[in-house]
């Protein structure tokens, strides 16, 4: 098992005739995903074969997408400018998973549509921003290499793509029940908290690993969510103690402003909530090694 | 983007919040002609405010009230040049004076927390509102404010009705807050605060300081957007960073560093400040922030190295590659490319760690390439601690 991705996912690609949807698409199917459509209105009724000879057809909709080949899982990867009408054409159809792996979507949109989408109740939301989310050996939606890791008893949660992919690569020998990269806008659709939950819930993640960064107060949300209902070890890391106040630091969540969202009170929040914190990645990757290698 | 208060005032005006009247100087000649004009209707008196982007400009000396034009004339004089906390005052703003009668506080903004937003308004503004906040948090009223709905008329009733204001005041400022709301949504704020907001003793409501801050990511709608920007301000570097569409913050170190993704790069100044701690004694420590993506392509490799090499502080440079998307030999081919572009221009020692999909070859290749000023290290650790001890040499 795993959690909100697995073999059972069947997933469409929105902006999938564009060069990124192109690339990815070609490596979620060379990583065994279901990608069984993409969407595109100008472009429907067509088919595109990828290499390994997969052929791709192209709907006009994403409601007709999900009508001809039961889609549950839909990766956006259109122009910001587009975002927000792709995410509510989706919440509309009824898409019970989507992955926004568009960056630099305006705040105003991501605050419109998330805001439509909880109303709607019926669409988890990954991202914006974000690298989306594995379930190694069974499906892959996003741009996360399927190759770094393979199958295993960690789940992850991060705000950043590549500490992520580095955390992945690091802990490669154990393996992942699913890593979810959140995203690092402002407002992200799935929180550390969510994933936190549903690891929780997961009889096959027996460990988890979240990594964080400056800015807001998930980290510390989280580590309220960890003390009161997490009882699986959980392993933190966050990013950007040295970080200046004042400066935002690539992801546009990722800047400190006066007192709060320091890297120094997230870490302070999580150890009081029980959880070790490492240092740096590969601290972080040995204190996972400890707890798994003292599980069962 | 933070504005300066000058320019929240004139986006307020454009969106109908009630303003007063003012102009900026940058000189106190202006300053004065400035003051002549605008004092015409508020019995000569001005105020002269240093437009800095920080707070606190009062306490500083930073705001002067002037009775005539050439008291308007000697305060830009006092206050042009100024330092306020770190930043030097290049221009000041004519406001009409005004007579308050009361002075209240509100503002609209993003609440990551709640994914929403939120409105905030006091009946006690003026004062330091974080102090307010947490001192009797009972005095500001907190609304959330959904993104699709905005501030309509309803919700202005509920945010004044919260703050607790009579009725009769209450009426004047829904439709004030009405149009601030519309400044927030039309233009891509993420932040629109007044304070204060005041009642003039001929019960007019004003708003006579705002503060705004916009989302670089609306700038594809919003073009007038880059008039406002601060150009005088921004470091040189970050600017020419900026040209070439890299993502890159200076900082006050000696170990320039690039990396791939912001996550990653900001555990790289990490580990770079601990291990410039540990082993040079606080010597060796991170001189920028630079994310060159997930790609890492020759080009843009070479782009960062340029930027980075610009800056004389720096004395070694530290390059954490993860290769995930794109491979490490295709990182690693990127690596020695753009280390033949940029031929003598490159002159400090550069530590290279590679990890990820193929890091073998990647490795191979750089080995294979041995350019003199280059060392390849396995692990991040490994790699910061050797950047400070060659930065702290």
């Amino acid at each position: 098992m795993a959690i909100f991705l697995d073999d059972s996912s069947k997933v469409i690609v929105q902006g999938m005739t564009g060069s990124e949807g192109m690339k990815h698409t070609q490596r979620m199917l060379a990583s065994g995903t279901q990608v069984v459509g993409g969407v595109n209105p100008r472009k429907a009724g067509t088919e595109v074969e990828f290499q390994g000879g997969a052929t791709v057809p192209v709907f006009g909709s994403v409601a007709e997408a999900m009508e001809a080949t039961g889609a549950n899982v839909s990766v956006v990867f259109v122009p910001p400018k587009f975002a927000k009408d792709a995410v509510i054409e989706a919440v509309d159809a009824g898409m019970p998973l989507l992955v926004v792996i568009t960056e630099g979507i305006a705040v105003r949109d991501t605050a419109e549509f998330w805001a439509y989408a909880r109303d709607k109740g019926t669409t988890r939301i990954v991202g914006p921003n974000c690298p989306g989310l594995i379930s190694p050996g069974m499906s892959n939606a996003g741009i996360i290499p399927a190759d770094i890791a393979g199958p295993g008893r960690i789940g992850l949660v991060s705000k950043s793509g590549t500490l992520t992919y580095q955390m992945m690569y690091e802990l490669r020998d154990i393996g992942f029940s699913t890593a979810v990269g959140i995203g690092g806008d402002p407002i992200i659709g799935t929180t550390h908290i969510d994933c936190l939950q549903a690891f929780q819930d997961d009889p096959e993640t027996d460990a988890i690993v979240m990594i964080g960064e400056i800015g807001g107060d998930a980290e510390e949300r989280a580590a309220d969510y960890i003390k009161a209902n997490v009882t699986k070890p959980v392993v933190g890391y966050v990013a950007g103690f040295t970080a200046p106040e004042g400066k935002t630091m690539g992801h546009a969540g990722a800047i400190v402003s006066g007192s709060s969202g320091t890297a120094q009170a997230k870490k302070e929040a999580l150890e009081a909530a029980g959880v070790k914190v490492g240092k740096t990645p590969s601290e972080t990757a040995r204190l996972m090694r400890e707890i798994v290698a003292g599980l069962d | 983007m933070d504005l300066f208060e000058y320019q929240a005032r004139d986006m307020f005006e454009k969106h109908g919040v009630p303003v007063l009247a003012g102009a900026t100087a940058d000189t106190p000649e202006e300053a004065y002609e400035a003051a002549r004009r605008i004092g015409e209707d508020s019995g000569g008196v001005t105020v002269v405010k240093a437009q800095v982007k920080t707070g606190g400009r009062g306490k500083a000396g930073g705001v002067k009230v002037a009775k005539s034009a050439e008291e308007a004339r000697a305060a830009a004089e006092a206050i042009l040049g100024m330092d306020i906390k770190g930043h030097t005052v290049h221009r000041v703003m004519i406001a009409q004076g005004a007579r308050i009668a009361e002075e209240y506080y509100f503002s609209v903004l993003l609440d990551r927390a709640n994914r929403s937003l939120l409105a905030m308004c006091s009946k006690e503004g003026g004062v330091e509102i974080e102090q307010l906040a947490v001192e009797r948090p009972e005095a500001l009223a907190r609304v959330e404010v959904d993104a699709n709905t905005g501030i309509d008329e309803t919700k202005a009733r509920e945010i004044v009705e919260q703050a607790g204001f009579d009725a009769e005041t209450g009426e004047k400022i829904v439709p004030v807050l009405q149009k601030l709301w519309t400044v927030y949504r039309d233009e891509d704020a993420t932040l629109v605060e007044v304070n204060p907001l005041v009642k003039t003793e001929e019960g007019q409501i004003v708003a006579l300081d705002g503060k705004v801050t916009l989302d670089a990511n609306a700038d594809f709608r919003q073009p007038h957007h880059a008039e406002l920007e601060d150009k005088g301000a921004t470091d040189p570097l970050e600017a020419q960073a900026k040209e070439l569409d890299l993502n890159y913050v200076k900082l006050d170190g000696n170990v320039g560093i690039i990396g791939n993704g912001a996550g990653l790069v900001m555990s790289t100044l990490d580990v770079v400040a601990y291990a410039g701690e540990e082993f040079t004694g606080g010597k060796a420590r991170p001189a920028n922030f630079l994310d060159i993506g997930g790609g890492a392509s020759a080009e843009v490799m070479a782009n960062g190295l340029h930027v980075i090499l610009g800056d004389d502080q720096v004395r070694s440079v530290f390059v954490n590659v993860f290769g995930g998307i794109t491979s490490c030999d295709a990182v690693a081919n990127g690596i020695v490319k753009a280390l033949e572009m940029l031929g003598d221009e490159e002159t400090k020692p550069l530590v290279v760690r590679l990890d990820g999909n193929n890091v073998e070859e990647g490795r191979r290749i750089l080995a294979e390439a041995n350019h003199p000023l280059v060392t390849i290290e396995e692990t991040m650790d490994g790699a910061a601690r050797s950047a400070a001890e060659l930065a702290a040499k």
